[in-house]
């Protein structure tokens, strides 16, 4: 079995006294959707800025194909292979398509010092490598970003990074601002970028979200991995009820029960039907 | 067909610049009469439009990278008064003196990026700072040196021919210098593929790091050269009106950002072109120099200045989001 294309073995983030992250082993492969899941304030988001280079590792290490690696900054990361996208795309609102694509190694065409951009590949190519993602309503490069939907800017977003040789995509919450319809959209993306042999880590709080791509499975609770199963080792209620920390969600809604009826309000729902 | 060409100029940053400098034409041609657009009469209002608009454009380049710099005022004085300074009161050549004076607005910008770089300070305020101080700095200077707050100069027939002398119908030369230097900016903000780096940083300048554009060096080049280019216009005054006053150009700043803004430039950044900068100084010009045309006196000016300026804002904002929601439509229909 091939090295896992990211492990983290063992890692911790402390901010000053403040331990965010403690103890953290992860590891996800090519081909590969990791769904990491977690409540607001679980750490998240500094476990991805430390996956991506933004953040160093208090202590612990990171390994990339089987080798240790040290990133010294989201470029570094980013240089090896390491892409993130965030929950709006990151990308321009008002440049277009083929821009934004192609922002900061933009095509050109000409010589010497009369090299100028060039527009026409830029948008061919971007706009080819996002329909062969499945967007097929994106069909010309000059639309402005700021006009696509969240999901079609998710998918652009997610085509680029693989397009420009990212071989791990982390996900920060793709599908939080999304309705349905988009969220769907962006899934099937995920999945797509999956059967291209990528690896991806797929951040959510949304359990039916990560049951629907997802291989593997890790649950952090205040910065530590309170579970780890892969696919079909868990039910979503399980999965529902570790990201509550452990609460039951049974147990909660007993609770907010017995609060209803001391408060007469179950009875007023009655009443009112 | 039409309709499509007509779909393309809607979500140009330029087509609210171009609708209403045909408005404002328009309008000083009816009220003002046919004699608006003469030769003579489109001089003066080209020539006015020429230096701000050298310097519009820089500082239009700025606020489409996210920032803004108000110490023009203050660097085109210095253009003028180191220029006069040099070759006027040390009489040393004019070459000397139009390069110290250059020179000079490169510092200026130089502090103006490195300081909004390093502090993280908005460039208004930077540049609010820089702007006095430079003023100040200008006017002490001035009164130790030479015990008078004006200079006078007397620049040789070669430098009058290509920085301040007419050619035509009363056109100043430096239209001449202002359509090379926009020609030169499309190149650079349209055509190569640095500009799109411009529009990156000002869209979202931390994606922009993270693609690898050099977002700093290019913050530092954007405010060097509006530094640069308004003291080309202060040297190309002193030349021209022979005689240099140590204070700065106060409206030259709101004029300039009323240029920029009513030519499409976004002021928070990522939109914008240098030929609806172009555009809107041209329409600028026209309002300031047409009330001369009509029987309107003179001090309404401003008043319609202001009107143009909210009505400019608004159209580019109707037009900005066209350009958002330009859906394409199928091939062939």
């Amino acid at each position: 079995m091939t090295a896992p294309v990211l492990k983290l073995v063992n890692v911790s983030k402390s901010f000053g006294p403040i331990d965010v992250l403690e103890g953290i082993n992860l590891e996800v492969r090519a081909g590969e959707v990791l769904c990491l899941l977690g409540d607001n304030g679980a750490g998240k988001s500094t476990l991805i800025k430390t996956m991506s280079g933004v953040h160093k590792p208090t202590s612990g290490e990171i390994w990339m194909d089987g080798g240790k690696v040290e990133f010294s900054s989201p470029r570094d990361a980013s240089d090896k292979g390491i892409a993130t996208v965030h929950q709006f795309g990151g990308t321009f609102p008002l440049m277009s398509i083929g821009r934004s694509f192609f922002v900061g190694v933009e095509p050109t065409k000409g010589w010497g010092p009369f090299k100028i951009y060039d527009r026409k590949t830029a948008n061919a190519v971007a706009v080819k490598a996002v329909r062969d993602f499945g967007i097929t309503r994106i069909d010309d490069g000059d639309r402005l970003v700021g006009g696509l939907s969240g999901g079609e800017r998710q998918s652009l977003a997610i085509a680029r990074a693989v397009h420009f040789g990212a071989r791990l995509l982390i996900l920060d919450e793709p599908t939080a601002a999304l309705g349905v319809k988009q969220a769907t959209h962006v899934l099937r993306i995920v999945n797509e970028a999956k059967r291209r042999g990528l690896a991806v880590v797929f951040i959510t709080h949304q359990v039916m979200h990560a049951m629907a791509v997802g291989d593997h499975f890790a649950v952090l609770i205040r910065g530590a991995v309170a579970a780890d199963f892969r696919k079909g080792e868990r039910s979503r209620e399980e999965i529902t009820d570790l990201m509550a920390g452990g609460e039951t969600m049974a147990s909660l809604e007993a609770e907010i029960e017995s609060q209803m009826n001391s408060h007469g309000g179950a009875h007023h729902v009655a009443a009112a039907e | 067909m039409i309709t499509n060409l007509f779909g393309n100029l809607l979500r140009r940053p330029e087509a609210g610049a171009l609708i209403g400098l045909i408005g404002v034409l328009v309008f000083f041609v009816i009220v003002g009469g046919i004699e608006f657009l003469y030769p003579a009469s489109i001089g003066s209002w080209v020539s006015r439009a020429a230096s701000l608009g050298i310097i519009a454009i820089p500082v239009g380049l700025l606020m489409i990278a996210g920032e803004l710099d108000i110490s023009i005022g203050a660097t085109i004085t210095s253009g003028a008064l180191i220029t006069a300074l040099v070759s006027g009161y040390f009489d040393q050549p004019i070459v000397v003196g139009m390069v110290a004076a250059l020179v000079f607005g490169a510092l200026v910008g130089l502090l103006n990026g490195y300081l909004v770089l390093r502090t993280g300070v908005p460039s208004f305020i930077v540049t609010l700072g820089t702007l006095f101080a430079v003023s100040g700095l200008l006017l002490g200077a001035t009164v130790v040196i030479t015990g008078t707050t004006s200079i006078a100069l007397q620049a040789p027939q070669f430098a009058k021919t290509m920085f301040g002398g007419f050619f035509g119908a009363g056109f100043q030369v430096l239209v001449v210098w202002w359509i090379g230097i926009t020609a030169a900016f499309v190149f650079f903000v349209h055509l190569s593929r640095y500009g799109n780096w411009i529009f990156a940083i000002g869209g979202d300048s931390v994606s922009a790091r993270n693609a690898g554009i050099p977002t700093g060096r290019i913050t530092i080049l954007l405010f060097v050269l509006s530094s640069v280019c308004a003291s080309f216009v202060g040297m190309s005054q002193a030349i021209l009106f022979q005689s240099v006053q140590a204070t700065p150009q106060l409206t030259l700043i709101f004029n300039t950002i009323i240029a920029v803004v009513v030519g499409g430039v976004l002021l928070t950044g990522g939109f914008g072109s240098v030929i609806g900068i172009f555009l809107g100084t041209i329409t600028f010009a026209v309002v300031t120099q047409g009330i001369y045309y009509t029987d309107f006196d003179q001090t309404w000016s401003n008043m319609v200045i202001g009107i143009l300026l909210l009505g400019a804002v608004l159209m580019n904002n109707t037009f900005r989001q066209l350009a958002l929601s330009a859906a394409t439509r199928k091939k062939g229909a």
